[in-house]
């Protein structure tokens, strides 16, 4: 388990000292490229904004009218039997579908339980583990007029389903309930 | 896409409605509409730092580097790709800018791979094998630094933003390992049904 913690700890400086120093020993303008890099950012975090507005104000009135709360009351049991925190369910629904959709649930579930609950660090992996299964298959098969995708669309889901089980055990395992 | 948005604001809209809280509508849309912005400002910071060091990996040939390393892990990945084909080249790629969390590079590397994988295909809609393990590689996506989430994390004023890093690497390991054999696994059946 500690293990795991000291690799949290140290992926991020490890990362960004091994491309400094790569990108140092093979000559490249290191402080040009990085503002090359960045500029790209704010166009990306821009393109964002509307779509983050249309599934963040669908998500937050469907919680604040009370809807999403009587979805829970009737799943709960069920996924309660398996073991599933059902506050967790629609993001692992959505997040083969939408990218952003699945962003706004992780958001919503930051602002009523916090960053640092085991639904906030749950939510972190789930979404961070894996690509938008939906997505992807849409952008690559249509790039070359594929139309049957055969057992692609399975295989996808079917791994979307091991990531959740697996973010829910890793974060179990890692932090404790 | 299109149903799941009418449908999260329709049955809010509804249910509002009807347990006598409509007032509950408006005040969702406002603060909704409001986080939307506010979320998508706070990840400036994040992605754009996040581009410029990838920026610099790109251009230190870190792709290639690493794509030497893989390249035993993709020819059994893909038996079906002769390994001197550029198909095998640009596979590795998409493999390697992926592993580094380059995904604004990741995805032509993958789509050129499609293209040179659609040449060796042969049936124009159909897909071949080595466009599912490929399919099953990406929307898997093996995530080493989940930098968006490090980001979101901080704004909502986390304790440690990065603390996450650990049970992503272990999810996404054992969702990748998934991918790839219930790959293999379709692939014998598909296989073992048509008999090609």
């Amino acid at each position: 388990m500690n293990v795991v913690a000291t690799v949290s700890a140290f992926a991020l400086p490890v990362t960004l000292a091994t491309i400094l120093v790569v990108g140092l020993v093979r000559r490249v303008p290191l402080y040009e490229s990085f503002v090359e890099g960045a500029k790209e950012g704010f166009g990306t975090s821009v393109n964002l904004i509307p779509h983050l507005i249309a599934m963040m104000v669908a998500v937050s009135v469907f919680r604040s009218s009370g809807a999403l709360g009587f979805l829970m009351g009737v799943l709960h049991p069920l996924l309660n039997r398996l073991h599933f925190p059902s506050e967790l369910l629609p993001l692992a629904l959505l997040r083969p579908i939408s990218g952003s959709g699945s962003l706004a649930l992780v958001t919503d579930l930051f602002k009523h339980f916090g960053t640092d609950s085991f639904l906030g660090r749950a939510a972190s992996t789930m979404q961070g583990s894996t690509d938008t299964t939906l997505y992807v298959l849409t952008v690559y098969f249509g790039s070359v007029g594929i139309r049957d995708p055969r057992y692609a669309v399975k295989v996808g889901l079917l791994s979307d389903l091991v990531s959740v089980i697996a973010s829910v055990w890793a974060v179990t395992w890692m932090f404790g309930k | 896409m299109n149903v799941i948005w009418f449908a999260l604001f329709m049955i809010g809209i509804v249910v509002a409605a009807a347990t006598g809280r409509i007032e509950t509508v408006t005040e969702g849309v406002l603060n909704g509409a409001k986080d939307g912005v506010l979320v998508s400002f706070g990840l400036i910071s994040v992605i754009a730092f996040w581009l410029g060091m990838m920026k610099i990996a790109e251009q230190a040939g870190l792709v290639q580097s690493l794509a030497k390393l893989l390249r035993p892990l993709a020819r059994w990945l893909y038996p079906s790709v002769p390994s001197n084909h550029p198909a095998m080249g640009s596979l590795i790629a998409n493999m390697s800018a992926n592993i580094l969390g380059l995904g604004n590079a990741a995805t032509p590397l993958g789509l050129k791979a499609m293209r040179e994988l659609q040449s060796l295909n042969g049936y124009r809609d159909t897909a071949s094998t080595a466009m599912c393990t490929l399919l099953a590689m990406n929307t898997a996506s093996l995530t080493v630094i989940p930098a968006t989430m490090i980001g979101l994390r901080m704004e909502f004023h986390s304790r440690a933003p990065a603390e996450i890093v650990g049970s992503t690497l272990l999810a996404t390991l054992v969702a990748t390992t998934a991918a790839i054999v219930l790959d293999r696994f379709f692939r014998r059946r598909s296989i073992g049904k048509t008999g090609a």
